[in-house]
C-alpha cells in the first residue's frame, strides 16, 4: 500500500496556508520539519492540563508527567532499537548531543597528541565541538575527504585510522549533499581497531528506519524538530557500557545522588546526563511524533521517498544550466544545486515570491562549499509530505527564475 | 536638482503599479542590469559592505561638493536596490544625505519583503553611504578652517 499524501498533508496545519497568495511549497525540511496536529495537541495539552516538574514531586501531576517522560524515553528506545532505555539521553538537540559527547568522552579518553576523525561533509555542529576538544586537549582533527559525487573516499580510511585515533564522528546522511554514508563499513573498520564511532543522524532518522544495534554504532544522535517533533529537544544514544564510564558534562539538579560541600556522587544512567529540569514537553512531543511516523508507516515513508528522489533527480537533470552538487548513489531527498551565472540569492528571492521555500547558503557546511569552490548552493530538502506535483512546480519555478535572470 | 523626497515619492509610485512581486523584481533586475559594473579597483574587500549575504561594493567621491557613488553587487536583484539608492543619493551634498529620511524602502515594501538578514544588509548599505557623506563633510569643514 502506498501513502495517501493528500490525507497526510491534512495532518500538518502549517502546510494548508498560502504565502504571497500562492500555496506554500515547503522544501526547507533539512532546516526544520513541520509538526502534525497530534504533536501540536500534545504540547498544548501538557501546558493546559499536566505541566509539572518531573522526577521531583510525588503529587499527582508530577507523577503523571514523570511517567509520560519515561514512556517517551521508551518510545525513542524502540524507535532506534536500543538495548535499554538507560541508553537514551534527552538533550537540547543534535548540537547539544555532539557537545555532550565531545566534552564527556574527551575528558575521559582524549589527551595530547591524540586524533579525532571526522569527515569533510560534516555539519558545523559535528566539527566545531571536536575542534574545541582538540584545542582543550592538544589533540588533532583528521578529515575523511569525499569525491566529486559527494561520496566518502573509503580508500583513505585505513590511513586515517591510526593508533592515535580516539573516536570517529561521522554524519549518517549529509545535510548539504544528500549522501547516505556507508556507516556500517566505517564502523566495522573502526571497531577492528577498537575505535568507537559516533553517528550524527539529524538528517537520517526522518527518512527511514534506524537500528543502532544493527549498525553497532557507539553513539547516535538526532534532533526532535527535524523529525516532526517540537524544537529544543533531541536525543543522544550511547552504548550503556560506554556511557557508564563517561563523566557527566553538566552539573545540576536531577543528575546527582548525594550532594555535600565536600563532594557529590552522581545519579545513575540516564539521569547522570540530564542536569536540571529537562525539556519534558519536547521529549513527550518527540515521542508523539515518532508514534505518528509509526502510524503512517516508516517502511512506506522510505519507499515513497525513493520515488520522490527518482522523480526530483530526473526533473532537475532535465534543466539546462542547472548543476547538482552531490550525486551519491545512496541518498536522502536533499538536493543542492546552482544555476549557471545566477546568484543563488537572486534565485531564492524569486522562488520565495512563488511560494516556494528553499534554503540558500552554505547550510552550515562551509568545508563542503570550499571543496567545490563555491560560496553556497540552493537546497531543496523534501520529506514524505512533499508531492511529485510540488517537485514539478519547483522545476517550473526554476525555469521561470532562469528566464527572469537571463 | 529634483528634491530628495520627490525622487523617493517617484520611486514609491513607480513600484505601486506592480501588483505582483515578480514584476517588482523584474523591474529591479532591469535597474540592476542598467547600473554600470564598478571599476575593478573598488571590487575589493576594502569596499565590501558587511552585513549583506550577497556581496555589495560601495565607493564615493566628492566632486564640486556633491557625492558621486559607485556601487555594485554580485546578485542582480540586490544590485537593482543598490541602483535605486545610487539614483537617489548621487549628486547630493553631504548635508542633504545626512539630513533626509529614507522612506522609499518602506514605501515600496522592500523591508517587509526582504528577510531580516537581507534588510540588515540594506540598512548597512544606507549606513555606509551616510558614513561617506559624514566623512566628506568633516573633510570639507577642515579644509575651510584651514583657508
Amino acid at each position: 500500500m502506498g501513502l495517501n499524501i493528500e490525507q497526510i498533508r491534512n495532518d500538518f496545519p502549517i502546510l494548508q496556508q498560502q504565502v504571497y497568495n500562492k500555496p506554500l511549497i515547503y522544501m526547507d525540511n533539512g532546516a526544520t520539519t513541520h509538526k502534525p496536529q497530534v504533536v501540536i495537541d500534545t504540547v498544548r495539552e501538557i501546558q493546559e492540563k499536566q505541566n509539572s516538574s518531573i522526577h521531583r514531586g510525588i503529587h499527582y501531576l508530577s507523577e503523571q508527567m514523570t511517567s509520560r517522560y519515561e514512556a517517551a524515553r521508551e518510545t525513542v528506545r524502540a524507535f532506534i532499537n536500543a538495548a535499554s532505555s538507560q541508553e537514551i539521553i534527552f538533550t537540547s538537540g543534535a548540537t547539544g548531543s555532539v557537545n555532550a559527547v565531545a566534552f564527556s568522552f574527551g575528558e575521559k579518553y582524549v589527551s595530547d597528541g591524540d586524533e579525532i576523525l571526522i569527515s569533510e561533509m560534516e555539519h558545523h555542529s559535528n566539527i566545531v565541538p571536536w575542534q574545541m576538544l582538540c584545542e582543550r586537549k592538544g589533540a588533532q582533527l583528521k578529515v575523511i575527504p569525499f569525491d566529486e559525487n559527494g561520496e566518502l573516499q573509503l580508500d583513505r580510511l585505513d590511513d586515517l585510522l591510526t593508533d592515535k585515533t580516539r573516536i570517529v564522528a561521522l554524519t549518517h546522511a549529509s545535510n548539504s549533499l544528500g549522501t547516505i554514508n556507508p556507516v556500517k563499513e566505517v564502523i566495522r573498520r573502526a571497531h577492528e581497531r577498537e575505535i568507537p564511532v559516533l553517528l550524527d543522524g539529524a538528517q537520517m532518522v526522518q527518512h527511514g528506519a534506524v537500528d543502532v544495534r544493527e549498525l553497532d554504532c557507539d553513539f547516535y544522535l538526532f534532533s526532535s524538530h527535524k523529525i516532526f517533533g517540537p524544537t529544543g529537544s533531541g536525543v543522544l544514544y550511547g552504548k550503556e557500557a560506554l556511557l557508564e564510564e563517561l563523566p557527566p558534562y553538566q552539573g545540576g539538579g536531577d543528575m546527582v545522588d548525594q550532594v555535600t560541600f565536600e563532594g557529590t556522587t552522581y545519579n545513575t544512567l540516564p539521569f547522570k546526563f540530564e542536569a536540571g529540569t529537562s525539556n519534558y514537553t519536547g521529549a513527550i512531543g518527540l515521542a508523539t511524533a515518532l508514534d505518528y511516523l509509526h502510524s503512517v508507516g516508516i517502511e512506506e515513508i522510505g519507499r515513497y521517498e525513493q520515488e520522490l528522489i527518482r522523480h526530483t533527480m530526473e526533473k532537475l537533470k532535465g534543466v539546462d544550466r542547472l548543476k547538482i552538487y552531490g550525486e551519491a548513489k545512496h541518498r536522502i531527498s536533499v538536493f543542492s544545486f546552482l544555476l549557471e551565472n545566477i546568484h543563488p540569492y537572486d534565485a531564492d528571492m524569486i522562488l520565495d515570491k512563488m511560494g516556494i521555500a528553499v534554503r540558500t547558503g552554505t547550510h552550515c557546511t562551509q568545508p563542503v562549499m570550499d571543496h567545490f569552490g563555491i560560496s553556497g548552493t540552493i537546497r531543496a530538502s523534501l520529506v514524505f509530505y512533499n508531492t511529485m506535483e510540488e517537485v514539478d512546480q519547483l522545476v517550473e519555478g526554476i525555469h521561470r527564475t532562469i528566464q527572469m535572470l537571463s | 536638482m529634483t528634491d530628495f523626497n520627490e525622487i523617493q515619492q517617484d520611486i514609491v509610485e513607480e513600484f505601486s503599479v506592480f501588483e505582483d512581486w515578480l514584476d517588482r523584481y523584474n523591474y529591479l533586475i532591469e535597474l540592476g542590469n542598467d547600473l554600470p559594473t564598478i571599476d575593478p579597483q573598488y571590487r575589493t574587500s576594502e569596499y565590501l559592505i558587511n552585513g549583506c549575504q550577497s556581496k555589495v561594493w560601495l565607493h564615493a567621491d566628492l566632486v564640486d561638493g556633491k557625492l558621486e557613488f559607485k556601487a555594485d553587487s554580485d546578485a542582480i536583484i540586490v544590485k537593482g536596490i543598490v541602483a535605486l539608492l545610487v539614483k537617489l543619493m548621487n549628486g547630493r551634498t553631504p548635508a542633504e544625505i545626512m539630513e533626509n529620511e529614507l522612506f522609499f524602502i518602506d514605501g515600496i515594501g522592500l523591508r517587509q519583503n526582504l528577510s531580516p538578514t537581507r534588510s540588515n544588509g540594506l540598512l548597512a548599505m544606507v549606513k555606509k553611504m551616510r558614513l561617506y557623506a559624514m566623512a566628506y563633510q568633516v573633510k570639507e569643514q577642515k579644509t575651510k578652517n584651514h583657508e
